[in-house]
């Protein structure tokens, strides 16, 4: 109701009291006004509170027990033992390197290919709607099927496709002898990154198309009319319209990739160095059952990825508030 | 599966041993709880339990089905916690002495001693002893059994002039693999599994470092992974994979072996006795071509490993007479008649019992490989394995909690070696650090 709208925005102290007593009847009833708003909402952080910091707590008092599950006899207090076993763990160290590469490059060229694709698809032309259809799929197949498909259908040395379209290329100029590369082998963690662009470029894609749809087109008429080449007009246009649907989508992907499992346990198994920080724990909890370690583990992974996220949140918020602000 | 998974797991755990957070309905004495891998024999398994053994006995059966890491996960929380909520899991004969030290198996074997119809003594001599505790007592009963042993094309071999010798060493067979190697186009000698994970590569080589005279401990904790014999047989593994080996080895497990046999792609391949199963099975191209020799040795009488799924019961578990019923139904002779009946006999849990290799029409229907696999489980010596005393039973593992994790992490090095990313003695060298960091723990106690 348009009054009670009136009635909120008005500051409490504009409110000029005729005495204190009803100051603090103004006060009060704008209190449980404010409660009325907030109640509603309090369930709901509750459950929130419960399902996601509850167990990061346990996780933290966990990291610093000395726990494996198959030495019951032997656990207690350990202090900082198990992040003291973290950080001297050369595995460790090598995992956070490898997921750095891996979500940098994953994140990076699928940006790039999902943004061509959707240029492309935001002009009209027939049969628009089925190309977008099948361009997403691989973000709809299952992470782990999709590793699975590109481990055997694809890769594979002796049956795969890559290999087998080489020997099919190879035939038709009459050579029996074509090359085989043990694509897994000689480049382990490229196998498991293009697996992930294949998986991550629709997702880039859908963010930009829906970008590029929301910008005004008037703009960009005028533009052309006064003989902008199509090439100025991306680079002073649309990319700056652009920009936070870029580092929005960089930032979501970037959350989803550092937890990739699947790709690495599937392809490679997490060996010939592609085991990123998922892997590490796991390997950790599942094949070690040291708890203690695991746990300090993921402890500190949280942290090291609040602080990225902190300035990746700092930079996406001033565009929200750019956003309100129009 | 990302950290907050985990936390998410932890935290359930804590709730689990603040008292039975989350347990499977106890239910009455008719009805148990059990746990075990989703491999296809506990499927058939599964199937069978309600028409033939809830209505003997009255007593239901709640299944939980996980893949082996999550299986074992679940299990290991369970137990160590005596929570109780599972009544009977299948454990591996890895598994089943370190549970047992912990006071976490109720004993079997008086239960079975008492009972003339399971007769204990038809099952195969090393799998009793690898499910025996060091106070022995035997903690687990096996559902089936498996050795190794290398599987070969006799047509192949015959078309190139080579005869498997009846008990072949590695040298043979490497000079044969050699042979073999591209005499068709796009053959391969031999497929050895590479793949990282203890489960892997480590079990294949973990066979041939012992016959080669290598350990992985001394019996007095120390590591001897760096060791000449060690070092000559990994050389040796390493060396034979990557000359005439499939293509694609550092990710090529036991999956990846049986298709490239299955497609004809090599010519030999060593490893588990199940795999003949398939080999033999209807829609395989080589089914009847193949033959199966004893696994390769040279300096021990025998190499072949031994593994098993074995039901053991939970200490705490409150149902322990239904879990023992349950437990000699699944492991009896007539279980295993039953699947021959009504699912075939290629899918008979086999591998446990002297009795099914006397069953004729067992025989009949997987003869290409029924004695080469009781022979190869028979001649299995899970308490010495190799040329020198050891500290812990296991042939293609060392029978510690910790050997999961090394194994894998050892398994990482020497896949890495078999890409080419780096030497044996350099690979061998990292993980002998890693050994030796369990070692030490072992020799302080």
């Amino acid at each position: 109701m348009p009054t009670q709208t009136a009635e909120r925005t008005r500051p409490v102290e504009a409110v000029v009291p005729a005495s204190g007593r009803q100051a603090a009847r103004a006060r009060r009833a704008q209190r449980t006004k404010d409660w009325a708003r907030r109640a509603p909402l309090l369930p709901a952080l509750v459950f929130l509170i419960i399902v996601t910091q509850l167990p990061f707590l346990a996780t933290v008092v966990i990291s610093f027990i000395r726990w494996n599950a198959l030495a019951p006899d032997n656990r207690g207090f350990a202090a900082f033992d198990n992040y003291k076993a973290v950080f001297t763990d050369h595995a460790m160290r090598s995992s956070v390197l490898t997921t750095v590469l891996l979500t940098v490059t994953v994140v990076l060229v699928s940006l790039l290919l999902g943004l061509g694709l959707a240029l492309l698809l935001d002009r009209g032309f027939r049969g628009r709607g089925i190309v977008r259809t099948l361009l997403i799929t691989p973000f709809l197949v299952v992470p782990v099927a999709s590793a699975l498909l590109w481990k055997h259908a694809l890769y594979n040395t002796s049956y795969g496709l890559l290999n087998g379209v080489l020997t099919w290329i190879w035939g038709l100029f009459g050579s029996d002898n074509p090359p085989q590369p043990d694509w897994m082998t000689d480049s382990p963690l490229a196998a498991v990154e293009v697996s992930l662009i294949w998986q991550w470029t629709p997702f880039m894609m859908l963010i930009l198309l829906a970008g590029l749809q929301s910008r005004p087109t008037d703009a960009v008429e005028a533009a052309r009319m006064d003989g902008a080449s199509p090439f100025d007009i991306f680079r002073c246009l649309t990319l700056p319209h652009l920009r936070r649907y870029l580092e929005l989508a960089a930032l979501l992907g970037t959350i989803y990739v550092v937890q990739n499992f699947d790709a690495v346990f599937t392809i490679t198994s997490g060996g010939l160095g592609t085991a990123n920080l998922p892997y590490t724990i796991y390997q950790t909890f599942y094949q070690a059952h040291d708890y203690g370690r695991a746990s300090a583990q993921g402890v500190i992974v949280v942290l090291c990825s609040l602080l990225v996220a902190t300035f990746a949140l700092r930079t996406v918020s001033s565009l929200l508030r750019e956003e309100v602000t129009r | 599966m990302g950290v907050t998974s985990v936390a998410l797991a932890l935290s359930l755990t804590v709730a689990g041993c603040s008292g039975g957070f989350g347990a499977a309905s106890k239910g009455g004495s008719d009805s148990i709880n059990v746990l075990m891998v989703n491999n296809p024999q506990m499927v058939d398994l599964q199937k069978l339990t309600a028409e033939h053994f809830t209505k003997k006995t009255g007593i239901k059966v709640k299944f939980t089905v996980l893949p082996e890491d999550d299986l074992r996960d679940k299990m290991s929380q369970d137990f160590s916690s005596q929570a109780g909520q599972y009544d009977v899991a299948s454990l591996s004969n890895y598994e089943t002495p370190i549970y047992a030290r912990n006071g976490w198996l109720a004993p079997l074997g008086e239960r079975a001693a008492k009972d003339p119809q399971f007769d204990q003594k038809d099952i195969l001599a090393p799998l009793r002893k690898s499910l025996t505790a060091a106070d022995g007592k035997i903690y687990a009963e096996p559902f089936y059994g498996e050795s190794s042993f290398l599987m070969y094309r006799k047509d192949l071999l015959k078309a190139a002039g080579l005869s498997m010798p009846k008990q072949p060493t590695w040298r043979e067979v490497a000079k044969m693999a050699a042979k073999l190697d591209g005499y068709r186009k796009g053959l391969k000698g031999i497929c050895l599994r590479g793949q990282p994970g203890w489960g892997q590569v480590i079990a294949p080589l973990s066979t041939v470092v012992n016959t080669f005279g290598g350990t992985w401990f001394t019996k007095d904790w120390k590591a001897k992974l760096d060791s000449p014999e060690f070092t000559r047989a990994t050389q040796f593994y390493v060396d034979l994979v990557r000359q005439h080996g499939e293509a694609g080895a550092p990710q090529a497990g036991y999956t990846e072996c049986l298709n490239n046999m299955q497609q004809g792609k090599v010519a030999m391949w060593y490893d588990a006795t199940a795999g003949a199963g398939s080999l033999e099975g209807k829609d395989s191209k080589v089914a009847g071509k193949v033959g199966y020799a004893p696994a390769p040795v040279e300096k021990t009488p025998s190499s072949g490993w031994l593994y098993t799924w074995a039901w053991g019961v939970q200490k705490a578990s409150t149902h322990q007479d239904a879990a023992w019923k349950f437990v000699r139904w699944a492991s009896g002779k007539e279980y295993e008649q039953l699947v021959g009946r009504t699912l075939g006999w290629a899918s008979v849990p086999g591998g446990k019992r002297a009795s099914l290799y006397r069953n004729q029409q067992y025989l009949e229907n997987s003869g290409a490989f029924a004695q080469a696999t009781k022979q190869a489980i028979s001649s299995a010596r899970p308490d010495d394995a190799g040329v020198q005393p050891r500290p812990a039973p296991g042939i293609q593992f060392v029978g510690v909690p910790e050997f999961a994790d090394l194994g894998t992490k050892v398994s990482h090095e020497v896949s890495s070696a078999i890409a080419g990313k780096q030497s044996v003695s350099e690979a061998l060298k990292k993980s002998q650090r890693l050994a030796q960091e369990v070692a030490d723990a072992y020799a302080d106690r």
